[in-house]
């Protein structure tokens, strides 16, 4: 394998992997939190493509205003599910929350298919993200560039706003113990909605890339990206918001240089991130950058 | 007030299978084939349900690996049981590899060993996840279902790939379906009446306190998953020979996804309440069907709407979690004495009075 091909390769799994650690991080945060699998996450991804779709071809809207609407309203979206469906059975089972989880997953994709239809839609990608440069051999394409940009600047203002905030400092101590944090006069449920908030829309930003990459939108997109950021969030220790952008990275070049290698496994190319979470699972289950699991 | 009478309760039991045998005598002669195909798929969900009660009701720990269970039973039950003959035929892209190919084994047999190899998957998934906290046992299972998916499409000389494997005999009837149904369920009630149910209970409730009575958590929650697992298996084997074709997308998270609804509803933790669900669902999906088909209501025109009905779905499934967590059944289960005293309540009373 010459430097190049190399080169090239890297790139593009780079850029798989900041769109799942972009995913990740909200799954992260969301189970810091709660302890709760938000299986719901990945579909925010789907919902926020729809948005900024309809946006740019329905209304015709420039798109960084269709954009930036995409995660209000899948930002906002997040504060619905929590309030409607996670909040009145946060002190039940665990396995309640989980069920409840999978329905509203179930209940948005299949929405979705009800109201839009099952048709895969081809998303209208501005001009400013088409092309590539070329450096040598090597094709740099634009939207690449873009995506590690936007992912590097997200996870400053997120890292920014867990540990230099007053919301980022109630956040970290909700990790610990929700108990304890609201009997010191915090307002849990804010922090919690602020959390579901501020992880949908960094999964609005993942998704509206996530269709430039890919440019066919339909209703079960994000079941997979979601299934793969989890185990991103998994593999960089779960809780950790670093972690989880590791992970992603990790994820993605894993996916993209495997195939790369070996064109014949190509097809095995889903089930990657499977043998990554078993291998976890099995040598370091608190991931790379985890500590101790809380129970 | 009528007391529990092991005799007696043995008894009525027993009865009550023998007239329930009477009816799938009487519906296998009688019934059209429409009603017979729903009657075994009755007893097939049937099945589902117990087993997926097991690990998430009784166990606690949230499984999402059902379809993928379903595919591994379906897809090697119906390896074993096509002919050599057929196996050529339908193995078009790559040939059939070599001691597969040969083998072609009785209905039964196949069953028994869809069975064995998919609860030995699921042994093989269980390790590597009950170590940690059984969280991770959702996102496992789930990304397990995709997984099947993938292999199922991939590994062609064994599955024959996207095409599916078709041309399987129509073993399952209703006494194959129905028969396994007892079965099961008499294994089930009787593990969970064991002191391996009562630890699963326990594990449930409180792990660590389980625990610290000395029970070894990962090795109950091992057993509960294979041995849901096993059955889940057997029932995809029952499956696979009643629509006699099955293909890589067949087995979709939407299977899991309608046993979840049906243990839910039922009340998770009660067998009773599975069974029952079963029946409502099953047959009470049939019946939605309408809501996606065109209909005309009070004049006017209603065009069907594909997908509305897993609308409906998981609004009532987010719904019952929300409000009405029990289900039918709570965490009861069915007693000869309960249903005994319903009926009696009324003689009692005119005792009392006089």
């Amino acid at each position: 394998m010459d430097i190049g091909f190399a080169t090239q390769q890297i790139i593009y799994g780079l850029t798989v992997g900041c769109l799942y650690g972009l995913l990740a991080i909200g799954y992260t945060m969301v189970y810091g939190v709660l302890r709760l699998i938000n299986f719901a996450h990945g579909d925010l991804l789907m919902v926020s493509a729809y948005v900024a779709f309809f946006g740019i071809v329905i209304f015709s809207f420039p798109w960084p205003l269709a954009f930036a609407g995409a995660a209000l309203i899948t930002g906002f979206i997040g504060i619905l599910i929590d309030r409607g469906a996670y909040k009145p059975i946060r002190k039940s089972p665990r396995i309640s929350a989980l069920i409840t989880a999978i329905g509203v997953s179930f209940l948005l994709e299949n929405l979705a298919l009800v109201i839009i239809g099952g048709r895969p839609k081809p998303f209208p990608i501005p001009m400013l993200f088409e092309g590539s440069l070329s450096v040598g051999q090597v094709k740099l394409p634009i939207l690449s560039i873009w995506v590690l940009a936007v992912t590097t600047v997200l996870l400053m203002i997120v890292l920014a706003i867990i540990n230099k905030t007053r919301i980022g400092m109630a956040m970290r101590a909700l990790s610990r113990d929700m108990e304890t944090v609201s009997l010191m006069g915090i307002d849990v449920n804010r922090v919690i909605s602020f959390t579901f908030a501020l992880g949908s829309m960094l999964a609005a930003f993942g998704g509206v890339m996530w269709c430039m990459k890919y440019p066919a939108i339909e209703p079960f997109m994000g079941v997979i990206p979601g299934l793969k950021a989890f185990v991103a969030a998994v593999l960089g220790g779960i809780g950790n918001v670093t972690g989880a952008a590791i992970g992603g990275l990790i994820l993605g070049l894993a996916e993209v240089l495997i195939v790369a290698v070996q064109p014949d496994w190509s097809g095995y190319r889903d089930a990657i991130a499977f043998c990554i979470m078993i291998f976890i699972l099995l040598t370091r289950p608190t991931g790379i950058m985890g500590q101790k699991l809380p129970d | 007030m009528v007391k529990e009478n092991p005799t007696r309760d043995k008894l009525l039991t027993y009865m009550a299978v023998a007239a329930l045998l009477i009816f799938l005598w009487y519906a296998e002669s009688h019934f059209s084939q429409y009603s017979l195909r729903i009657i075994n798929n009755i007893g097939i969900f049937i099945v589902l349900a117990v087993s997926y009660n097991l690990i998430n009701g009784i166990a606690g720990q949230f499984s999402l690996g059902t379809n993928a269970f379903l595919a591994v039973g379906a897809y090697t039950s119906a390896i074993f049981t096509l002919s050599p003959e057929e196996k050529i035929r339908s193995f078009i892209i790559e040939p059939m590899i070599w001691p597969l190919s040969e083998i072609s084994l009785s209905f039964p047999l196949s069953l028994l060993l869809a069975g064995v190899v998919t609860a030995l998957i699921a042994l093989l998934v269980a390790l590597p996840v009950f170590r940690v906290r059984g969280d991770y046992l959702a996102i496992v299972t789930l990304g397990f279902g995709e997984v099947v998916q993938v292999v199922a499409n991939n590994v062609v000389s064994v599955t024959n790939g996207p095409l599916g494997i078709k041309g399987l005999a129509p073993h399952t009837n209703i006494w194959w379906s129905w028969g396994i149904c007892i079965f099961t369920v008499y294994c089930v009630v009787r593990l969970i009446n064991s002191s391996y149910g009562r630890a699963m209970k326990a594990v449930r409730e409180d792990e660590t306190a389980a625990e610290a009575m000395g029970i070894n958590a990962f090795r109950i929650k091992t057993l509960a998953f294979t041995c849901s697992a096993f059955f889940q298996g057997v029932a995809g084997g029952l499956l696979a020979h009643l629509i006699t074709t099955i293909s890589p997308s067949l087995f979709t998270f939407m299977l899991t996804f309608n046993l979840l609804i049906i243990i839910v509803i039922g009340g998770l933790g009660s067998t009773t309440g599975a069974v029952l669900s079963a029946i409502l669902i099953t047959w009470g999906s049939e019946a939605l069907r309408i809501v996606e088909e065109p209909f005309t209501f009070f004049g006017y025109d209603y065009s069907g709407i594909p997908g509305m009905r897993m609308v409906l779905f998981s609004i009532i499934l987010i719904l019952v979690m929300l409000f009405a967590r029990r289900g039918i059944m709570g965490r009861n289960e069915f007693k000869w004495s309960v249903l005994l005293n319903r009926f009696g309540r009324q003689s009692k009373s005119e005792a009392r009075t006089s």
